[in-house]
């Protein structure tokens, strides 16, 4: 029996049926997850696409494919975080005095540990890198990226963290220490089950994605731009994911050590983090933050770049002040890593390391604040069209410069004991999230769909997607800003009836139902886009009036972006070229390489994915073996010399001549 | 005409809102604003100065975000299109200079309110502190009055404009100990003694709680700072002394067990050092370490059958 039982352990680790689902809710959340994936893949089957899914998408190495992948995923993931907005805002609601609410404390916590990490990790970085994989080569004038095999490969980290996430769901449970666990709750002795396991393989395989990714880019943006494109001119979204991935070379590293010595903690029995024998968990706090402060960053300078392009395109106007913008980025991603101590002047450090750190914080106002200037002069004397991207741009304009004066208190140490860790923090870091990265981030979405799909998104349901965002998110996060001033601290699960905090808690569950509705509308805005899509088809390849390269070819864009490199003299290229109303060169069509699509990237992955499931339940066996599996993987890619296929130059003609029938008009 | 029917229902609804929360508020507690020590009320006074200050750059933002959207929206043919206007030192000297300017000056007020509002600085006062060791344990709070010989769980007594010392620590997860209208909080983490000096001006009942994540009963970890006349805090001394519950070693290993939303305790005599021998021994040596005190009610089982020292269950 006893032998048996050690066998099955072997075999399973810590696997077992207990492990499986009890209570009411994780069964819906569970079931939602099995049905939700089975209904797509019989869909699939039935539709016999899945040959097609294979070779179309899941195996291409084109970045405009990934892009659009990354961007679907993490519209999932949107979903599946607004779903626990929702448990959250419910619970809140509902749960005082003698009311304990919907869900238990346990659930809750996962909830919203869970919350954080999605939208941070898979919301918010998927459409970070679905837009840059879709716009940077083409507005670099670039027809691939540096490394296209690696961007799959990254990709499918990224997807495979977003799996092991929402497999806790259906097996095991997820973790309950906040979406950055610090130890020494997170620490064995007090998360004994495997929630922050699933959080810590989840958030390393996506991590090192990531990095993979930042590197990528990295190269791609140093050595594969067109001629004439000088690093002055180059566009300002270009910029800024520049900025973005030298934060992710230097931040990702972090991570992957910090979220490797808790791992080591959890399963070797090491000390870096426990209370005891020599650990020490301020550390480990010192260095998520090190991470976690130019990961804000990371985020939101890519959406000031969406925010540069649009204003200039939708004013009719260069963007005011280049050269300053530019400056202003490069003191953001240095002082970026200056400041990572403010998450945390409650620890007790001395009055000067706090003040430095408060100062350091603030000094970071002032190039967002130059920014943001710029912006409003790029208006000034132009012609704006108020579509809906510029829309998402004046409602981050509102809402982003509130969340920064809650940051400027927040950064003043005396300020921040009374407002730390209170729903004042979390308005602030929401109000500049959603309010700066998201909004920029949907602007970008509407503004270069045509781009990718060759058709224009509903304008009108596109508003209406808008204004239920907006004054939902004021509504839903004024209140917690009164709420952190009435003592409300982040994370309960109940409160007593006294506080007289429950008016304000539906308030904001009211604001978050009505940006549901406003997603509500963005999705019905997709499904009569494609219902209406030869409505809007965009034929001439630059449905805004564009300034810069990726306006210059077809929608779609075809699959090796440019079938003639072109040459840059002016930071707004095809704005130029189409002032200066010059009859282009007849184009001369040359063979074009271009890389074969390869399913090692989804195998490599998957492989990665299996490893990470097996370390969380200690099936020791099938790890080795996936890890031997993954590098022999890499060895066989690695040594496989007949990577690209050509496009002939007659191929090239005649795809443009199909592509360019609108625009000759 | 439309335009404006949309406009008023934005103006309508957020003026509305405002309206009722103004009601509701008036009537509610804010202890943030409504500060009843002298810490928080420098606190309170400093957001107050540095919300206004940045109003001066938050103001204009807005005015030319709404008028230049007006002015120079399509439809206005009126306003003029400079599309050549594209840079000027002089427009981008000025707002480099104004938020510098104004970052110069509330970098001075961190500087000096840092030090000020340090919260290890002990407060002037002629009147002799009170010293309070303040324990986080799994979920709720231990006092410790190592002068006055009592401890209380969730609940303590102070007299007013005595300035109090407290000595911060944690048998448990990391927390933050808070009592917003006295003032700012502190971390209490496992192994390290933090401090924290508060002194209440008016007398009340006060509500505290831990801001910082601990585990599933981390909720209910709520307490009272009860601020009365020397009296009161005399009396309550005395009445606690009375009491036969003395909080020895024994009774703090039971206290220290997990259990949430504990009523008030109040404990005579509480074992010498203990304060100091919770935070020390998470100092010790693995092998030396004292037997795990709270560790007990932890869904372990598998850690606590392995022999000591080996098994990661002991990490802590």
């Amino acid at each position: 029996m006893s032998g048996l039982l050690t066998f099955g352990s072997a075999l399973l680790g810590k696997l077992n049926w207990d492990q499986f689902p009890t209570s009411p809710s994780t069964i819906v959340g569970a079931v939602m997850v099995v049905l939700g994936g089975g209904a797509v893949f019989s869909w699939l089957l039935y539709k016999k696409k899945l040959g097609w899914l294979w070779r179309e998408w899941l195996t291409s190495l084109d970045p405009k494919k990934i892009g659009v992948m990354y961007i679907v995923v993490a519209l999932l993931m949107l979903l599946r975080g607004l779903a626990d907005v929702l448990l959250i805002r419910a619970q809140q609601a509902t749960s005082s005095g003698a009311s304990h609410g919907l869900i238990s404390a346990d659930q809750l916590q996962q909830v919203i540990s869970a919350h954080g990490t999605i939208m941070i990790f898979f919301v918010a970085m998927g459409l970070l890198f679905g837009l840059i994989n879709l716009v940077l080569p083409l507005q670099i004038g670039a027809r691939d990226v540096a490394f296209p095999f690696l961007n799959s490969i990254s990709f499918w980290l990224f997807a495979g963290g977003m799996i092991l996430v929402n497999a806790s769901l259906v097996i095991g449970a997820f973790s309950g220490a906040g979406w950055l666990a610090y130890p020494p709750l997170s620490e064995l002795k007090y998360s004994p089950g495997v929630g922050v396991d699933y959080w810590l393989w989840a958030l390393q395989i996506a991590g090192i994605g990531t990095l993979l990714s930042g590197i990528n880019f990295f190269v791609t943006i140093l050595k594969m731009r067109a001629k004439g494109m000088t690093l002055m001119k180059m566009p300002l979204f270009v910029w800024s994911v520049l900025g973005t991935v030298i934060l992710v070379m230097f931040a990702f590293p972090i991570l992957t050590v910090t979220l490797a010595l808790l791992i080591l903690d959890r399963s070797l029995g090491m000390h870096f983090f426990t209370a005891t024998a020599g650990g020490n968990p301020m550390m480990y706090v010192n260095l998520i933050w090190a991470w976690g402060h130019p990961e804000v960053y990371i985020l939101v300078l890519p959406a000031f770049g969406i925010y540069s392009e649009i204003v200039a395109t939708f004013a009719r106007k260069r963007l005011f002040g280049y050269e300053s913008m530019v400056w202003a980025m490069g003191a953001i991603v240095f002082l970026s890593f200056t400041v990572w101590v403010h998450h945390f002047f409650t620890m007790g450090a001395g009055a000067d390391v706090n003040a430095f750190f408060g100062i350091m914080t603030m000094i970071i106002a002032i190039p967002t604040g130059v920014k943001i200037f710029n912006w409003l002069f790029t208006m000034y004397r132009g012609r704006i069209l108020f579509a809906s991207p510029m829309l998402w741009f004046m409602g981050f304009v509102v809402i982003f410069t509130i969340g920064g004066v809650a940051g400027v208190l927040l950064a003043m140490p005396p300020i921040d004991f009374q407002l730390h860790n209170s729903l004042f923090l979390v308005a602030h870091f929401h109000m500049m999230i959603v309010g700066g990265v998201v909004f920029g981030y949907f602007a970008g979405l509407t503004y270069w769909f045509p781009k990718m799909f060759g058709f224009k998104l509903n304008e009108t349901l596109g508003k209406w997607a808008f204004w239920c965002w907006a004054v939902g998110f004021v509504t839903a996060f004024t209140p917690l800003y009164i709420l952190g001033l009435m003592g409300a601290t982040r994370r309960l699960d109940h409160y007593d009836a006294s506080m007289g905090w429950q008016p304000l808690f539906i308030v904001a569950g009211l604001g978050a139902l009505l940006v549901c509705a406003g997603v509500g509308f963005q999705v019905l805005q997709f499904v009569v886009s494609i219902i209406q899509r030869d409505k809007n088809r965009d034929l001439t390849g630059d449905p805004w009036n564009g300034r810069t390269l990726e306006w210059s070819v077809p929608s779609p864009a075809p699959v090796y972006n440019f079938a003639v490199l072109p040459t840059v003299d002016d930071h707004d290229p095809f704005w130029e070229q189409k002032q200066s109303k010059k009859k282009l060169a007849e184009p001369v069509y040359e063979d074009i390489w271009m890389p074969k699509n390869s399913g090692l990237g989804v195998i490599i992955a998957g492989m990665v994915f299996v490893f990470g499931f097996a370390m969380i339940w200690h099936i020791y066996w099938l790890a080795i073996l996936m890890l031997l599996g993954t590098i022999v993987t890499i060895i066989i890619r690695a040594s496989d010399d007949d990577t690209e296929e050509l496009i002939t130059a007659a191929e090239v003609a005649k795809t443009e001549k199909a592509l360019r029938q609108g625009s000759a008009a | 005409m439309m335009k404006f029917i949309r406009l008023g229902a934005l103006v309508g609804y957020f003026g509305g809102l405002t309206a009722i929360a103004t009601l509701y508020l008036r009537h509610q507690n804010i202890p943030v604003l409504q500060p009843r020590g002298t810490i928080a009320t420098q606190e309170r006074n400093l957001i107050v100065i540095a919300v206004l200050i940045s109003l001066v750059v938050v103001l204009p933002v807005f005015a030319l975000l709404i008028g230049f959207a007006v002015r120079y929206r399509e439809g206005n043919k009126k306003a003029r299109y400079m599309p050549e206007f594209t840079g000027s030192n002089a427009y981008e000297l000025v707002w480099w200079l104004i938020p510098t300017a104004i970052i110069v000056v509330l970098s001075v007020i961190t500087w000096v309110g840092s030090h000020r509002l340090d919260p290890y600085k002990p407060l002037n006062s002629s009147v002799k502190p009170i010293t309070i060791q303040v324990v986080a344990l799994d979920w709720k709070w231990l006092f410790i009055y190592p002068d006055q010989h009592v401890a209380s769980v969730n609940s303590f007594q102070i007299p007013v404009n005595t300035p109090i010392n407290f000595q911060i620590t944690s048998d448990a997860p990391m927390n933050s100990f808070w009592v917003p209208a006295l003032g700012g909080q502190v971390y209490a983490m496992p192994g390290m003694s933090t401090q924290l000096h508060l002194m209440a001006s008016k007398t009340g009942d006060y509500r505290g709680s831990s801001a910082n994540i601990s585990g599933i009963g981390f909720a209910g970890m709520t307490f009272t700072a009860h601020a009365g006349s020397n009296t009161d805090f005399t009396n309550w001394v005395t009445h606690i002394k009375k009491t036969d519950r003395a909080l020895t070693t024994t009774e703090y290993t039971k206290l220290a067990k997990q259990s949430s939303n504990v009523k008030p305790i109040y404990y005579s005599q509480p074992a010498d050092n203990l304060y100091d021998d919770t935070v020390m021994k998470y100092m010790m040596p693995m092998d030396d370490m004292p037997s795990d005190s709270n560790g007990s009610a932890q869904p372990m089982t598998t850690q606590q059958n392995a022999p000591a020292g080996q098994m990661p269950g002991m990490a802590m």
